[in-house]
Order: structure tokens, then sequence, then C-alpha cells
């Protein structure tokens, strides 16, 4: 058998790919934190917490309303998307002219505030989902069997990233959004409606984090504070990235995700801190993230 | 003239009631003349199921089976949530003692909380039982003439699973370990139990705390071709870990033991997933005619069935309720020497005993998960596969490392 620093050469390709899985996860929530920032240039601290509000949405669909998983895929993040639109017109909307650590501590309150709720409801211990039955059963890849369910959340993250991508790079909504990002008075002043423009974007971002939400109910436990779990590596994935590039967070997240991956198989111990290792490096080096410009 | 008459007549009444409330606190010496037991756990996170409100609930049906008096006074109940912070749940302690006339102190879930909790009470001279917390260190090293610890210790759940399963064939044993203190001991204790047995192990792999993803360390597991796989970790670790261990096929090759696992974790996992692992744990609601009749009265009030700490956090306040009534006394030791000399057998407790060392040694039972067809209603969940007496489950009397114990 082949071997690489002395791990078979099976194991570590294992391992990549499953570094790749979860990378998916931490490119699709550090997207829609990019998106995010870079136009309405707030920390949106309850991504986390919407995440989790995806993840629950689609048992609740499965549990009293008998909506399959497919149905909740579409439909959870369209209703997050609808709650991020209140957010943003009843709460955040007040903020943008002050310091970003007021939205960053409304954002973190929204967060308690529905964690709080959900656990009084469904207690701490979590709630079971169950794979869908097309994706059910495990390929045999040679080096390792994966679960075909991971093979369907690297290949639909990776999909929604790209789109989300082109959209923003390649087409005329995208070119006035990044226009409205860098000179918000002036596109108005061209008839577009720059606050709704903004509205819509914190929608189409948390319904993205509400995305990443219902891929992950069959993974993990549906828990109230999964989130919160996650959140804070998904944070160093933007600031690694650049905060606000769109490229940046998609490859950072993969990148780390695999980064991650490694280290558990070479000094496990330090899988949970690899991430925030990687970010101390690249601010040194790199103030503005990888992919960051200057200001 | 009259005021003074009012005056009169007021000071003779204030002596009557003084003089009437002596002959009974001569007859059963209760302090302030209430019997108050505080309760301090984790109401609101992760230990929350195992414990929290239900056993809060469980208390209270102690309480209500007391007709709410003892020794002929009232009896009262305050709690509070710990929120697993060790200087809370402390603080907390001490001031109930210091301003509510706090009786006998029961502490919940997390093993930080209690060990400092133990120090409060041993300081101040109060009964302190603790149900949810593991850590053997509270009747070793950290052991008080005042605490008892009650349900289970992590030394049991390790003789108990480690024990059983090498008997059942799995010699070679890999663990998954939490990366913390709890983890490791649970990873030591069972080690040896597992060799002492004549079982080998593998290797291990630590993981950080409230892991989110756990299919690389499985895999790794996987790579040792060990027979059994020993999680040393708790709740949402436990869970995920066994999660994804039914995803990626681990459980196929190799049999999963949980070491430390509760009913509600096996609820919210369903049998599917969960069947055939072994587990060891204090009491299970359908293991007899008491267990069952006590937990559907837990269940039309909570919803759900008991686990075994709500089961005996009714046991050990009804305990010390009953040897209140015996001392006709709420004074510590009188209590104390009392609970100690007194054998333990109700719907909980099987043979239970209560050392020098606090240590409550009672039977434990080994348990192995049912398949989905073996399951006839809800909450069936096990099979009995042996019962483990106290003395062989817990430390030994003799190895104890508590300075109480006289050797």
């Amino acid at each position: 058998m082949t071997d690489l620093f002395g791990i078979p050469l099976p194991a570590l390709l294992s391992q990549l790919l499953l570094g790749l899985v979860n990378g998916s996860f931490y490119a699709m929530l550090s997207l829609g934190l990019a998106v995010i920032f870079g136009l309405l240039n707030i920390i949106n601290f309850a991504h986390g917490a919407l995440y989790m509000m995806g993840a629950f949405l689609a048992w609740m669909g499965l549990e009293y309303l008998g909506l399959n998983y497919w149905v909740m895929l579409l439909l959870a993040p369209l209703v997050v998307g609808v709650l991020g639109i209140f957010i943003e017109r009843l709460l955040l909307q007040w903020l943008y002219k002050l310091d970003h650590i007021y939205s960053l501590l409304l954002t973190f309150g929204i967060t308690l505030v529905l964690e709080g709720i959900f656990r009084s409801f469904y207690g701490s211990s979590g709630q079971q989902y169950a794979v869908p039955d097309a994706l059910q059963g495990a390929t045999n890849l040679g080096f390792m069997v994966l679960p075909n369910y991971r093979a369907w959340v690297v290949v639909a993250s990776i999909t929604v990233c790209l789109a989300v991508w082109a959209l923003i790079e390649k087409t005329s909504l995208g070119a006035t959004l990044r226009a409205g990002t860098e000179n918000p008075k002036l596109v108005q002043a061209f008839g577009i409606n720059v606050p709704r423009m903004i509205t819509l974007t914190y929608a189409a971002g948390v319904a993205l984090a509400a995305f990443a939400g219902v891929l992950a109910a069959p993974i993990l436990q549906v828990t109230a504070l999964m989130g919160s779990n996650l959140i804070i590596v998904v944070f160093a994935v933007v600031v690694i990235g650049g905060m606000g590039s769109i490229l940046g967070s998609i490859v950072t997240g993969l990148g780390l995700g695999v980064i991650e991956g490694l280290t558990k198989v070479f000094y496990p111990e330090a899988s949970s801190t690899v991430v925030f290792v990687v970010m101390a490096i690249v601010l040194l080096v790199r103030p503005a993230g990888l992919f960051g410009k200057e200001k | 003239m009259t005021h003074n008459f009012k005056r009169i007549a007021l000071a003779s009444l204030t002596l009557c009631g003084a003089v009437a409330g002596l002959p009974g606190t001569a007859q059963a010496q209760i302090s302030g003349d209430v019997v108050k037991i505080g309760f301090i756990t984790d109401m609101s996170s992760v230990y929350a199921d195992i414990d929290g409100a239900g056993g809060v609930e469980a208390i209270r049906m102690a309480i209500a089976d007391m007709k709410g008096m003892v020794a002929g006074k009232k009896i009262e109940l305050i709690y509070a949530d710990h929120q697993n912070k060790a200087d809370v749940a402390a603080n907390k302690a001490r001031e109930w003692i210091d301003t509510q006339g706090l009786d006998l102190l029961i502490g919940g879930t997390n093993s930080g909380a209690s060990l400092a909790m133990a120090k409060i009470a041993a300081e101040k001279k109060k009964p302190f039982m603790v149900i949810g917390a593991g850590s053997a260190r509270l009747t070793n090293e950290d052991c008080t003439p005042y605490t008892i610890h009650y349900a289970y210790d992590t030394v049991a759940l390790a003789n108990g699973t480690g024990n059983a399963v090498v008997k059942s064939g799995g010699k070679s044993w890999y663990f998954l370990t939490a990366d913390y203190a709890f983890g490791a001991s649970l990873q030591g204790d069972t080690a040896t139990a597992v060799q002492k047995a004549g079982g080998t192990v593998v290797g291990s792999v630590k993981h950080p705390l409230n892991a989110s993803d756990f299919s690389s360390f499985l895999l790794q597991a996987q790579g040792s071709k060990a027979q059994v796989l020993g999680l040393a970790n708790a709740g949402g670790d436990t869970i995920n870990a066994i999660k994804a261990a039914n995803e990626f096929g681990v459980t196929k090759t190799m049999k999963m033991a949980g070491l430390l696992m509760f009913i509600n974790d096996i609820h919210s996992l369903g049998l599917k997933t969960t069947e055939g692992m072994y587990l060891t744990d204090s009491w299970y609601w359908n293991q007899s005619p008491e267990a069952r009749a006590w937990s559907r009265r837990f269940y039309e009030k909570m919803k759900r069935m008991p686990s075994s700490l709500q089961a005996a956090d009714y046991s050990a306040a009804m305990q010390y309720l009953k040897a209140v009534e015996a001392t006709k006394s709420d004074d510590a030791d009188k209590v104390m020497a009392q609970l100690k000399s007194t054998k333990i057998n109700d719907f909980y407790a099987k043979n239970g005993e209560i050392g020098p060392d606090g240590r409550h040694r009672h039977d434990m039972f080994l348990m192995q998960v049912k398949s989905q067809k073996e399951s006839t209603e809800p909450w069936d969940y096990y099979n009995l596969v042996q019962t483990i007496p106290g003395v062989e489950a817990f430390t030994k009397l003799a190895d104890s490392k508590c300075s109480l114990v006289k050797k």
C-alpha cells in the first residue's frame, strides 16, 4: 500500500473527501455572510440561528405537515427569507448609520431569542431527521465508502455557491448590486430602489443559511444549539477569505474544510483550533484576508 | 388608658404565641418550622432533558407523596438553574443556606458544579445529595461527611459496560474520547475494566468538545480493526457520533458501547440507529411493576418517561424525608447518621447502602437497546442483560481514596 507522511494513501484520500463535505457547509454559510456584509456592511451574528431554523423547519415540515425533504429544501429557505425581510425592515434598517457594534449586538440578541424559543419547545437533546429515501445507502469508491447523502451535500452546495457567484459577478442584476455596495447614493440617483435591494439581499443571504440548515438536518442532530457550534468557525472563514469577498468565501470555505479534515488525521486534538491558527497567520500576512481588497 | 390597654393586650398575645410555639420545637427539632429542599441543576442547556424540569417534578412528587408534611412540619422546594457554571451553583447554594434556612441540597447534572457545591455544603454542614453528576471524585478525593453520591458514577459505568462487553466477546477496543477531564477519566476507568476482564485496547482518538462532525474520527476507528468502539463522551457528541457511525457503516463492522448514555439519548436517536448498543444505567422505567407505576404517574405530568436521574431525584428526596421523619429532626448530623445506617429498597434503588464515603452502592443494570421489532410500545427500549450488584459496580470501600474511610 502506498504511504504518504506515514498515512496510507486511501485513508488520506478519504479524509480529504470528508473535509470537502464539511467545507461545503462552511462555504455556503460564509457565502451568505459575505453577501450580507458586502452590501449591508453588517456582521450578521444571527446567521447560525437562522441555519438552525432551516434545519428545524425541515424537521417540522415532515413531522407536522408530512412535507418531504425536497419540498422543505425549497420551502425552508423561503420562510427564513421572509423572516429575514421582517428582521431587516423592522430592526436592522435603523442601525446602518451607527457603528458596526450595534448591528452585531442586535443580531446576537436575535440569536439568543431564537435559540431560547426552540430550546424551550423542543428540549436540548434534539430531533432526529432521516436521510431521504432517494439518497439512502453508500457508494464504494475503492478507497472509502461514501454515504450517498454526503456526496449530494457537496454537489448541491457547490452548485448553489457557483450560481450565487455567477449571479453577482456575471449578470446585470449583480452589477447593480455591486454598484450599490460601492456607492449607494449614485445608484439611487439612477432610479434604482436601493433600500429594497438591501432588504432582498439580506433575505437572500439568510435563505442560504436556511438551505445549509436543511442540508445539515439528516447529518447532524437537529438541536437549538447546532448553529452556535458552527458560526464562530464560519466567521473565521469569512475573515480569512476577506470580508465581503464572494469568491473568497467559497474557496476558503472548501479549503479550510480540507485543512481541518487533514488535521483530524495528524493531530486530532487541534482540529477545532486549526482554523483560528490559519486566521491568525493570514491576518498577520494579509490583514484584508486572502481575497479582500485593502481599503 | 385605652392606648395602654391595647399595648398590654398585644404583648400578652405575642407571649402566648411564643409559648404556644415552644412545645412544637421541643417535640420535633425542625429549624425554622419548615423543611426546605433546594435543587440546583442544568435547567436550560445540554443536560436539561435528562434532569432539569423533570427532576423538579420528580422531587415535587416525593413531597406530594408525603402530603407536604414531615415530622409535623411543612416541606418546601426551591430550585435554580446553574447554567453549567460551577460558580453560579456554588453561589446559589451558599445564598440559600445563609438566607433561606436550607435543610437539604440536591445537586443535578454537571460534575464541576457538584464538586463546587459539595465544598459549600461541607463548610456549612448541610446534607448534599448528588444525583446527576458522574465524577467518582465526589466520594473519593473530594468526599465530605455531608455528601451522598446517590445515582451512579463513572467507575460504575466503566465496570458495567467495559466488563460485560468483553465477556460477551468484544475483546479489542478503540476509544472515541471527548478531549477534556471527564472524557479522559471515563476512558481510563473503562480501559482498566476492559483489561481486567481480559480485553485489549487497540487505540483511541480524542475529539474536541462539541465537535460537529465525527466522520473523520470514525474512519480512523474503523481502520483500527477493533471489535468495539467505546464512546467516552456525552450528550450531543455521543448522539452525533452514533449518527455518523450508522451513516458510514461503522456499526456493521464494530459494536458500539455508549459509556454515558441516558434513555433520552436513545429516544432522540431512535431504535433504528441505536439497536444492539450496550449501556449501563442505574434504573430503567420498565424494570419492575413499582417502577412502571411510578413512571406512569411521571408520564402523566411530563409527557415523557423519566430518566434514571429523575427517578433518583424522587428516591433521594424521599429517603431524606423518611430520615427526617424517623429522627424527628432536620439536624444534618442526625439525618446523615440515619441515612448511612438504613438499607435502601424502593422502586429506584435495590439493595442500596450508603457507605462512610458517601457512595450509595446499589444494583446497576447492563442494558442492550432493543430492535424496532422487539419494541412493543413507546419508550420500550431496553433488554436487561445483567444486574450488577452494587459492591461490584462501584469503587470498593477498601479501594476508596476517601479520607473518611477507616482502613
